[in-house]
């Protein structure tokens, strides 16, 4: 299997106006890794996720998906914007999940899975049935496949967002909170989705306030904290022996 | 846990004998008994006023419902409708892909565009309109400062019917530009994202996502509009476009000197076509609702 990682953050600044939200990060995903990143609420977390599928332009450095620089073309030390047509195939290498779901509300639970399939890749509809069947069965709902998503519970939605991502055969997904905005008694059944595609060698990008979950599943646990990288490691060194004062008071309140 | 006169075992298999249903008294609405009696009185004794009063004519009413001029004045209304909102709907279309576009001399032409047809009354547009042929006697395809290349004159291409349609349809796309603005608007800017994310490309996600739930929001007060417009299309005299629906009655009723009995055939009609836009509108708002007005396990 090829060296080069999947994702790799080279010196990543945002800038929203004079707000500095991410200050310089350096992080790298391989293939098959599992990456979980914690931190206190504003610590950039969601934006430095947004920025690796280029829903937020970055200020300063590098994003590179499979060693591919990501929205510019390097030349003489200059990025030229890339044409949307390409931005747009860069962006379906990488899947999306979001805290708020965010599924179409006029479209079925397998039309949502099959949207992208269809009208991005040019599959066939028959094709992009089944495999979205396949999908919705292996998020456990292929039972609900006709519903729309306001008559889904809020887990039962999320299960059909990341179905909708995995349909785009992306090279990484990328969980932002995916749990945040659920009822208690409804995070299991999207954690045990996520558990499985781990175990599936998928890569992942993990964005959560579950650290048990974290030690369990991830193989790389990041600590943000003020658009830094503070502390980043094994789950278990970092979670049981934490370096810095400041990932100490972050565990100490959330543990 | 395990008593026998625990709720869950007295729960199963008795269901069919043992539940008894909840006989239900509906309340009681002495009011709405009222209310009819009293309405239906007063609609009966209107409805006596207006049909044995004289001066309503209703045998002048009768002969003329169906007169050849009026009925084809209808017909020339409904197309006026049609055709104006059509124009207004695709001139409201580009100049909110104009508006919301990243090119800033689009989205300065848009606005100026609706500043302009919002700004100005309608009447004095459709003055203009039909003063056009006037002010520029010819159309002609040219080098900029240079010699014509290709020309016709102004009024075989500007007649009466394409002057109202201009006049009613331009003004018409600054109102909807701005109706459609508010349709977007009204949606999470989530729904591009997840878009986004999936790799649409702009187009896209405006037609296959965000149109169709913007169109929620866009339909009533676009019914409103056109509803509007059929009856905006009697100040078409303006240009003057002689054909349609109040001008026919009106041209009537100067004629045998019975302005109320033309009135009631033009409401008459207005009332027909009205209704019949509003059915069409029913039918696309429960097309455009799917999935978000669910109706399903709501009590009735
Ligand atoms: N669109 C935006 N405009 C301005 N500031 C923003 C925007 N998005 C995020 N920020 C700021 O950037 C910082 C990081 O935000 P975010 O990435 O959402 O943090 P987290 O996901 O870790 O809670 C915060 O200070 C937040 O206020
Ligand atoms: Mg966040």
């Amino acid at each position: 299997m090829s060296r080069v990682p999947v994702v790799s953050l080279e010196g990543i600044h945002k800038f929203f106006g004079t707000v500095h939200a991410l200050r310089g990060v350096d992080l790298s995903i391989d293939r098959g890794e599992v990456c979980a990143v914690i931190g206190p609420s504003g610590s950039g977390k969601s934006t430095l996720m947004r920025c690796i599928n280029q829903l937020e332009t970055i200020s300063a450095g590098r994003v590179r998906v499979n060693g591919e620089l990501q929205g510019y073309d390097e030349r003489d030390g200059r990025f030229h914007v890339l044409p949307p047509r390409r931005i747009d195939a860069q962006r379906r290498k990488t899947g999306m999940v979001f805290q708020q779901f965010n599924l179409f509300p006029h479209k079925t639970a397998l039309q949502n899975v099959i949207e992208g399939p269809i009208q991005v890749n040019r599959q066939r509809r028959a094709e992009a049935v089944r495999l979205g069947m396949g999908l919705l069965d292996r998020v456990g709902l292929s039972h609900l496949a006709d519903r729309y998503p306001s008559q889904m519970s809020g887990g039962q939605q999320q299960r059909v967002a990341i179905a909708r991502a995995l349909a785009m055969e992306p090279e990484i997904m990328l969980f932002d909170e995916p749990t945040s905005a659920l009822d208690p008694e409804l995070v299991g059944e999207v954690l045990d989705v996520i558990k499985d595609l781990a175990r599936n060698g998928m890569t992942m990008m993990l964005v959560t306030h579950e650290i048990g979950f974290a030690r369990e599943v991830a193989d790389h646990l990041v600590f943000m904290d003020q658009g830094c990288v503070v502390e980043h490691g094994k789950p278990l060194d970092l979670l049981d022996n934490p370096q810095h004062a400041r990932t100490r008071a972050f565990l100490s309140k959330v543990l | 846990m395990a008593e026998k006169h625990g709720p869950h075992a007295s729960e199963k298999g008795k269901q069919d004998e043992q539940i008894v249903r909840n006989v239900i008294i509906p309340r009681r609405h002495p009011g709405r008994w009222i209310a009819l009696v009293v309405l239906g009185l007063l609609g009966i004794e209107i409805g006596r006023s207006l049909l044995q009063n004289p001066n309503f004519h209703w045998d002048v009413f009768l002969q003329y419902l169906f007169a050849p001029t009026v009925i084809a004045g209808v017909g020339w209304t409904l197309f006026l409708t049609v055709t104006a909102m059509a124009l207004a709907i695709i001139c409201a279309g580009a100049l909110i892909l104009m508006r919301e576009s990243d090119n800033p001399i689009l989205r300065t032409t848009a606005w100026l565009w609706i500043w302009f047809f919002r700004g100005t009354p309608l009447y004095t547009q459709l003055l203009f309109w039909g003063l056009f042929a006037v002010l520029f006697p010819r159309l002609s395809i040219s080098v900029p400062f240079g010699p014509e290349i290709f020309g016709v004159p102004t009024n075989w291409i500007i007649t009466a019917s394409v002057a109202a349609i201009l006049g009613l349809g331009l003004n018409e796309s600054a109102y909807l530009a701005e109706i459609f603005r508010a349709g977007f608007k009204s949606i999470s800017p989530g729904q591009t994202e997840a878009a986004q994310a999936i790799g649409m490309s702009r187009g896209r996600i405006w037609w296959r996502i965000l149109l169709p739930q913007a169109m929620r929001t866009i339909i009533p007060p676009t019914g409103n509009e056109t509803i509007g417009m059929l009856k905006g299309t009697s100040l078409v005299l303006a240009v003057p476009f002689t054909l349609d629906l109040m001008f026919a009655t009106n041209a009537i009723a100067n004629r045998i000197y019975l302005p109320v009995p033309m009135l009631m055939v033009a409401g008459f009609w207005y009332l027909v076509v009205t209704s019949v836009l509003m059915i069409g509108q029913y039918y696309l708002e429960r097309h455009f609702g799917k999935g978000q007005d669910v109706t399903g396990g709501r009590h009735v």
